[in-house]
C-alpha cells in the first residue's frame, strides 16, 4: 500500500528511539527473569525425586511462585503496555501540526493509522518473544527439561494469543488518540478503560447477577445458584482479560479441561473429569479455547475497525 | 478546459451545515504566475486550498488543478502540488536532514536522489548551516524556510502557500519573500499565495483575488483593480486601500 513503508519505518524508529518503551520493557523483562527464577527453582525443589516429571516445562509460564505467575503479570500489565505504546499516536502529529502535512503527500490516509497500528503490534511481538525466550532460556537452565514439540506448540498459541490481546489495547488507545486532542485526556480514558476491566468488571458481573439472578431468602434451589453464576459468567466474559486468562491458563495447563467453574458443568461433563486423570492432546485443548481465540480476535479488529471509520470520517479541518 | 491553467474552478462552492464557507467560485489560475489570493480571517481561502488538494469535497461546482479532479485522484494531485500549511509542523525531535528525508520517501524519491535534491534545497533555503540541529531548536523563521525546502523536496509544479510569512520578523518576511518569488522566476514554479499581508502580497504577486465571506469579489493585476475602482490610472493606490473598498462594502 501507498505510503505506508516510510510511515512504519519512521513509527518503528521513533518506538525504538522512546524513553518510555525503553522503561516500560525494561520492567516487563525484569519481572520475567524474576518471576521465572523464583518459579524455576520451587520447580527445581518439588521435582526432585521424580522419576519421570512430565510437563514440567510449560509451569514456568502458568505455575504461582511466590507472588504471580507470568500469564497473570501479562494479563494484567500487558494492557498497560498496548496503552503506552497507543495512547498519543495520532493526536501528538496533530499537536505538533505534522497530521496536516502527512495529508498533504500523495499518500492514502489510511496509510497514517495503518502504519501506527502495525509498527504498534511489532513492537508488541518483539517484547513478548524476547520475554518468552528469556524465561524459556533461564528455565530450561534451573530445570534442565527441554520442551517437547507439544509444549512449544502451546506456548506458540499463547503468544498468538497475548499478542491479539495486548493489541486490542493498542486499538483502545489508539481510537482514543484519534478522538481526543489532548494526549494526557486519552492517556486518562485508556488507563480508566483498563481499571473498569481489570477491577470493576469482576465485581460488577456479581452485582448484575444478584440483580437479575438473586441467590437469597429461605428456599435457595440449585437452579437459582447455577443461574447466578451463568450470569456472571457471561457478563464477565465481555471483558478481554477474563477472555484472555480463561484461553491461556486453558492452553499452556493441559490438565485443564473446560474453561467454565465446576459449578456450570454438566454431570457428564464432571464425570468425565473425575475418570480421565490424564493431560489434553493440543487439539482438544485448541477446541476449548477457540471461542475465546476469535473473540479477542473479533474484539481487536473491531476496536482497529472504530478507530479506522473515526480517522477516515474525520475532517480535514480538524486534524 | 484548456492547458493554460493550472487550476481552473467554476461555482466551486463548500457548505458545512447551513454555513457557506466558498460560494461559487470561478478562478483560473495561469502556470507559472504567483498569484495572492486575499481575505479577512475566515473568509475560506484555507477550505478553497483544501478543495483544491482534494483534502475537503466540494458541496457543488468543479475544480481542476493539474487538469486533474482533486476529489477523485487525490493521490496524482499531491504528487504534483506541495502544500505549506499556516504554521507547519515538523518532527522536533529530528534534524532537517531527516525531516526532509521523511517527506521525500512518502513521495517516493529514491534515497540516493533525495540526498542531492535536499543538499540543494537546504543551501537554497539558507539552513545549510542548521541542517543537522533538531528542529525542535529552530526559530519560527528558519522553520518557515524548512517549510518551503521541505514542499520542494517533491519537485512540485504547483505551490499552495498558505500564510508564509505570519510571525516572522522583517528580515525574515523579506527572505520569505525573496525565496518565493525565486521559485517562481527561477524554477518556474507557480506560487498560489494565501495571506492577510496586504503589502507583501503587493510586493510579490502578479495578480490577486479578494475574498470576503467566501465570495470572490475581485481579481486581477493590481493595478487593474485599481482602475475598475476609480476608474483612472491613479498610480497611488496601494493593495490596502482597495481591499479596504471592497471590505467596507461587503
Amino acid at each position: 500500500m501507498h505510503g505506508i513503508y516510510p510511515l512504519y519505518r519512521k513509527e518503528m524508529a521513533d518506538h525504538f528511539s522512546s524513553t518510555r518503551f525503553l522503561l516500560i520493557s525494561a520492567l516487563i523483562v525484569m519481572v520475567g527473569v524474576l518471576t521465572a527464577s523464583m518459579v524455576g527453582m520451587s520447580i527445581q525443589e518439588e521435582s526432585k525425586g521424580l522419576a519421570k516429571p512430565t510437563l514440567l516445562f510449560l509451569l514456568l509460564f502458568t505455575a504461582t511462585g511466590k507472588l504471580f505467575s507470568f500469564i497473570q503479570f501479562i494479563g494484567f500489565f500487558g494492557p498497560l503496555m498496548g496503552i503506552i505504546l497507543g495512547f498519543d499516536a495520532i493526536n501528538r502529529e496533530r499537536a505538533q501540526r505534522t497530521l496536516s502535512k502527512l495529508a498533504a503527500q500523495p499518500i492514502y490516509r489510511d496509510a497514517i493509522i495503518n502504519a501506527k497500528f502495525l509498527a504498534g503490534v511489532t513492537m508488541i511481538t518483539i517484547v513478548l518473544l524476547a520475554i518468552i525466550l528469556i524465561i524459556s532460556g533461564l528455565g530450561i537452565r534451573l530445570i534442565g527439561v527441554v520442551p517437547g514439540a507439544e509444549e512449544i506448540w502451546r506456548l506458540f498459541i499463547y503468544f498468538v494469543l497475548s499478542i491479539l490481546y495486548i493489541s486490542f489495547w493498542l486499538g483502545i488507545s489508539i481510537l482514543f488518540s484519534v478522538t481526543f486532542r489532548t494526549t494526557a485526556t486519552s492517556a486518562l480514558a485508556s488507563l480508566a478503560i483498563w481499571i473498569f476491566f481489570s477491577f470493576f468488571l469482576g465485581l460488577g458481573s456479581g452485582l448484575l447477577a444478584d440483580a437479575i439472578a438473586p441467590v437469597q431468602g429461605s428456599s435457595v434451589t440449585p437452579e437459582m445458584v447455577l443461574k447466578h453464576a451463568q450470569v456472571q459468567k457471561i457478563v464477565s466474559s465481555i471483558s478481554p482479560m477474563i477472555l484472555y486468562s480463561d484461553a491461556t491458563s486453558t492452553i499452556l495447563d493441559p490438565m485443564r479441561k473446560t474453561t467454565s467453574s465446576l459449578l456450570l458443568m454438566g454431570p457428564l461433563e464432571r464425570l468425565s473429569l473425575s475418570r480421565f486423570q490424564n493431560p489434553l492432546p493440543l487439539l482438544q485443548s485448541l477446541y476449548i479455547v477457540l471461542p475465546h481465540l476469535v473473540s479477542l480476535v473479533a474484539i481487536t479488529l473491531l476496536c482497529f475497525g472504530i478507530c479506522y471509520a473515526v480517522f477516515m470520517r474525520q475532517e480535514v479541518r480538524t486534524i | 478546459m484548456s492547458e493554460e491553467f493550472i487550476i481552473e474552478t467554476e461555482g466551486l462552492t463548500k457548505r458545512y451545515g447551513s454555513y457557506t464557507a466558498v460560494n461559487q467560485l470561478g478562478l483560473n489560475i495561469r502556470e507559472g504566475e504567483i498569484f495572492g489570493f486575499l481575505g479577512p480571517n475566515g473568509a475560506g481561502k484555507t477550505t478553497t486550498l483544501l478543495m483544491f488538494l482534494g483534502l475537503t469535497e466540494p458541496t457543488a461546482g468543479k475544480v481542476r488543478v493539474c487538469g486533474l479532479d482533486p476529489a477523485r485522484d487525490p493521490i496524482r494531485v499531491k504528487e504534483q502540488v506541495g502544500y505549506l500549511p499556516e504554521n507547519v509542523g515538523f518532527y522536533d525531535d529530528l534534524d532537517a536532514l531527516e525531516n526532509l528525508r521523511f517527506v521525500a520517501r512518502l513521495n517516493r524519491v529514491p534515497d540516493n536522489e533525495s540526498a542531492k535534491r535536499i543538499d540543494e534545497l537546504l543551501s537554497l533555503v539558507g539552513l545549510h548551516e542548521e541542517a543537522e540541529k533538531k528542529v525542535g531548536a529552530y526559530s519560527k523563521g528558519m522553520r518557515q524556510r524548512l517549510g518551503i525546502a521541505e514542499v520542494l523536496v517533491k519537485e512540485p509544479r504547483l505551490v499552495f502557500l498558505d500564510e508564509p510569512t505570519i510571525g516572522l520578523d522583517p528580515d525574515g518576511t523579506n527572505r520569505m519573500l525573496d525565496l518565493i518569488s525565486s521559485l517562481s522566476r527561477e524554477k518556474k514554479i507557480t506560487v498560489f499565495l494565501s495571506s492577510h499581508l496586504l503589502d507583501q502580497v503587493q510586493r510579490i504577486c502578479d495578480r490577486v483575488g479578494i475574498m470576503i465571506k467566501g465570495n470572490l469579489v475581485a481579481v486581477g493585476p493590481i493595478e487593474e483593480l485599481a482602475r475598475q475602482r476609480w476608474g483612472v490610472d491613479k498610480e497611488h493606490h496601494t493593495l490596502e486601500e482597495i481591499y479596504m473598498k471592497y471590505f467596507k462594502e461587503a
